[in-house]
């Protein structure tokens, strides 16, 4: 940025301007003490300045109220006054300190002391009391929108890659205490990549297998096959059943919901090249109070959707 | 540099000696004579319409809500019947302009009726300079009044006056600040002092403005700040009203054999608020309010000469020439003005009480559900009528798109909700892409009130 600026422009500035002022102050005065030669044209009732333009082109003089100009003295002495207590002259930082960062603190603390008792009211309340409480439930809302939304979508029941919060299926669980932990400190959810190590055919006798976990169409013998490889290489993670583990985020495959697709071209993709999925932390982010709202807010939509906004 | 100095002559005598003259002048304090007439009589009817307007309308009461009431805090305005919602921000754009279009009629027609009759200047004016009169006495009292050292007669008449004036003021303050505020709880705020700092601040500056307005800006407000006043000889012409002097009548004025009508008595330059001689033609400073033409015709019937020479008239009638009113730019105006007013009143009688905004999630396109493709939009739907009304959503414009889980929507009066709405397709019936949809949003069991959103769904 340097090459950008210099000194020089801060002195240019503050010498424009304090020119431009004192300049309007001396024009002032001239005009305010200056005397027009006026004549008053035969029959007219008017005087005139005494100029003349293209032969015949006249001025009258209609003087302002000598207190008006009183008026423009005022905004001289007023920018005046301004350019010391502001910023204003190049790098001058003005005599009462006003910054743009410092009143957009002000604002911050102001609305923090605001809406401080709200938050601090629901922070007090535990998960279950608040998600049976409307008015923490529409503060959840806001904030859901605001923050979650995004990759969730606004009815929170997500889309590929991006998990449903609307059902009981969990991935890293649904009591209160997983929900907060998923929000204040984020999840990577790991799939390895299995392609290489076990080759096409066994991932697609894999693919099958996964695919009758879960009462899908497959082929028998694959899937017989594939049992083999899942009990060597899956069950690590998803469990001898295959119900998954909300330790390490590992999905249920005996059931029809599909955080990356159900189909067996879907299957096959995640089997082989794997999947990395991570929910960001939010803990910087949000307040404590705020991710206690939205914990409730989460919990509540999976429970009978008491906060389903189109029941009253 | 006095003031004596600066002051131009006013005569029509030739003057061949240039004068020195500043370009600012001390303001010289103008004391109107009081006239009484025929449109003395009609401004003090517009005085009194515009102000019982004005005062009474703020304690009306309509549908047990203020009958009129500017809520910028809930963002909702209420006209009687009628409540205007920010989206309807278009209605003050039409009645602004026709606002405007009814000033150049009536400019073009009857020059500057707006200056003389309605305007709050004038208004305002007119009741302040009736205060001052009351108290104070007519032109020459309250001059001799000036003129006396301060004594305390003088202390207590003046006194007064500036309370009566600053009571009225701080009434027309509160008046108008209870148009935005409602005026029963602000009334319940100002006997326990209780006001907020804005409502203090607004009551405070309104009534400063009309107090320093119209008791002390007075005719300067007009001649120096007025923007109306300098360009509005771009709709006068030859045909519109001006208030002249008959001066083939009048000339030349004085008493005796041989004179005209004129007398000179001066009661026309005397009760001028603006502070000039009508004799010496149009000019800018005049505000069209005929309190000459009154005091003239007193003059006249006293003198049993007819009433007249100091009248309403136009340039070309006092050429001799026919005052045509039809003209072109009369017409152009008034028809400009009825269509304007013909379709905002369709556009009032059409409006549907109901308004709808349809947002797609944006980050979140689409998902998929088994065989069919989901997407996921926000419905702000704002009832703006004052009851309750229970709305069905409905979507077309794909083969079988429906929509999934709640159609139906209950909003309280005059609020908005916002509810998300999940609408679905067949995977198989669409091809990959946009396709455009519509909404419908349909208060149940109330015809008419039903409005089409056009919105996109997309399959990936």
């Amino acid at each position: 940025m340097s090459q950008f600026t210099s000194d020089f422009w801060d002195v240019y500035i503050a010498v424009v301007s304090v020119v431009s002022i004192v300049a309007c102050a001396v024009f002032l005065r001239m005009q305010s003490v200056r005397k027009v030669s006026a004549k008053v044209e035969t029959g007219g009732a008017k005087a005139t300045t005494g100029h003349t333009w293209d032969e015949d082109l006249a001025e009258y003089n209609n003087p302002l109220p000598r207190w008006w100009s009183w008026l423009f003295y005022v905004t001289v002495i007023f920018s005046l006054i301004y350019l010391v207590l502001y910023p204003g002259l190049g790098s001058w930082p003005g005599t009462l300190g006003w910054t743009q960062v410092g009143q957009l603190e002000q604002e911050i603390a102001r609305a923090e002391s605001r809406f401080g008792p709200t938050y601090e009211k629901f922070a007090a309340m535990d998960v279950k009391e608040l998600s049976a409480d409307p008015q923490a439930l529409a503060v959840g809302e806001k904030l859901f929108l605001n923050n979650c939304a995004q990759c969730h979508a606004s009815d929170a029941r997500g889309s590929r890659g991006f998990p449903s919060l609307a059902d009981m299926d969990w991935l890293w669980g649904g009591s209160p205490e997983a929900i907060r932990a998923s929000i204040t400190e984020g999840r990577v959810g790991t799939m390895p990549a299995w392609g290489e190590a076990l080759g096409e055919q066994r991932v697609k006798d894999l693919a099958h297998y996964v695919l009758s976990l879960s009462g899908g169409a497959h082929d028998s013998i694959r899937a017989a096959r594939g049992q083999e490889d899942f009990a060597k290489t899956c069950v690590a993670c998803h469990g001898a059943q295959g119900k998954g583990n909300s330790a390490m985020g590992a999905p249920d495959l005996t059931d029809k919901v599909w955080l990356h697709g159900g189909s067996e071209e879907r299957i096959i993709e995640t089997i082989s090249k794997g999947r990395v999925d991570q929910m960001p932390a939010h803990k910087d982010k949000l307040s404590s109070a705020r991710i206690q709202l939205l914990t409730a807010y989460v919990y509540s939509l999976s429970r009978g959707g008491a906060a389903m906004p189109h029941r009253k | 540099m006095s003031a004596g100095q600066s002051q131009p002559a006013r005569s029509l005598e030739p003057v061949s000696s240039p004068l020195e003259a500043s370009l600012y002048e001390v303001r010289r304090k103008i004391y109107p004579r009081a006239v009484h007439g025929w449109f003395a009589a009609w401004r003090w009817a517009a005085v009194w319409a515009t102000q019982l307007a004005f005062y009474g309308g703020a304690w009306l009461t309509w549908n047990e809500r203020q009958a009129i009431l500017f809520d910028i805090v809930h963002r909702k305005f209420y006209l009687l019947g009628l409540v205007f919602w920010p989206q309807d921000i278009i209605y003050l754009t039409v009645l602004l302009i026709l606002a405007a279009l009814a000033l150049f009629l009536f400019t073009a027609a009857a020059g500057r009726l707006w200056c003389g009759y309605a305007c709050p200047q004038t208004v305002y004016t007119e009741i302040f300079l009736w205060i001052e009169r009351v108290i104070e006495g007519d032109r020459n009292a309250r001059m001799k009044l000036d003129r006396k050292s301060i004594g305390l007669k003088k202390l207590g008449l003046k006194g007064a006056k500036h309370a009566a004036w600053i009571a009225l003021s701080l009434w027309t303050g509160f008046t108008f600040v209870g148009y935005v505020t409602p005026i029963r709880e602000l009334w319940a705020e100002v006997m326990t002092l209780s006001t907020g700092p804005w409502e203090t601040f607004w009551i405070g500056f309104y009534g400063f403005a009309t107090y320093g307005n119209a008791g002390w800006m007075r005719e300067q407000v007009c001649k120096y700040m007025c923007p109306y006043a300098r360009f509005q000889s771009a709709m006068f012409d030859k045909d519109t009203l001006i208030i002249t002097y008959d001066g083939k009548r009048g000339e030349p004025r004085g008493k005796g054999a041989g004179k005209g009508d004129c007398v000179d008595c001066g009661i026309c330059v005397q009760a001028c608020p603006t502070g000039i001689d009508i004799r010496d033609g149009l000019q800018y400073e005049c505000i069209g309010c005929a309190a000459c033409i009154d005091g003239c015709n007193q003059v006249m019937d006293k003198l049993a000469r007819p009433r007249g020479l100091i009248r309403y008239s136009t340039t070309h009638a006092m050429e001799g020439r026919p005052t045509r009113l039809l003209r072109p730019r009369v017409l152009a105006y008034s028809m400009i003005l009825l269509a304007v007013l013909g379709a905002a009143l369709a556009s009032l009688y059409l409006r549907v009480p109901l308004k709808v905004n349809v947002m797609r999630d944006r980050a979140a396109i689409a998902r998929e559900v088994g065989d069919e493709i989901e997407n996921v939009y926000r419905l702000q739907i704002m009832n703006t009528t004052e009851q309750e009304r229970v709305y069905e959503i409905r979507v077309r414009g794909l083969e079988d798109i429906e929509i999934e889980g709640e159609d139906r929507v209950h909003v309280g009066p005059a609020t908005a909700r916002t509810v998300p709405v999940r609408v679905r397709v067949e995977r198989d019936e669409v091809e990959p892409g946009t396709h455009a949809i519509e909404f419908r949003v349909r208060a149940r069991g109330v015809a008419g009130e039903s409005v089409r959103e056009k919105s996109v769904f997309i399959v990936p």
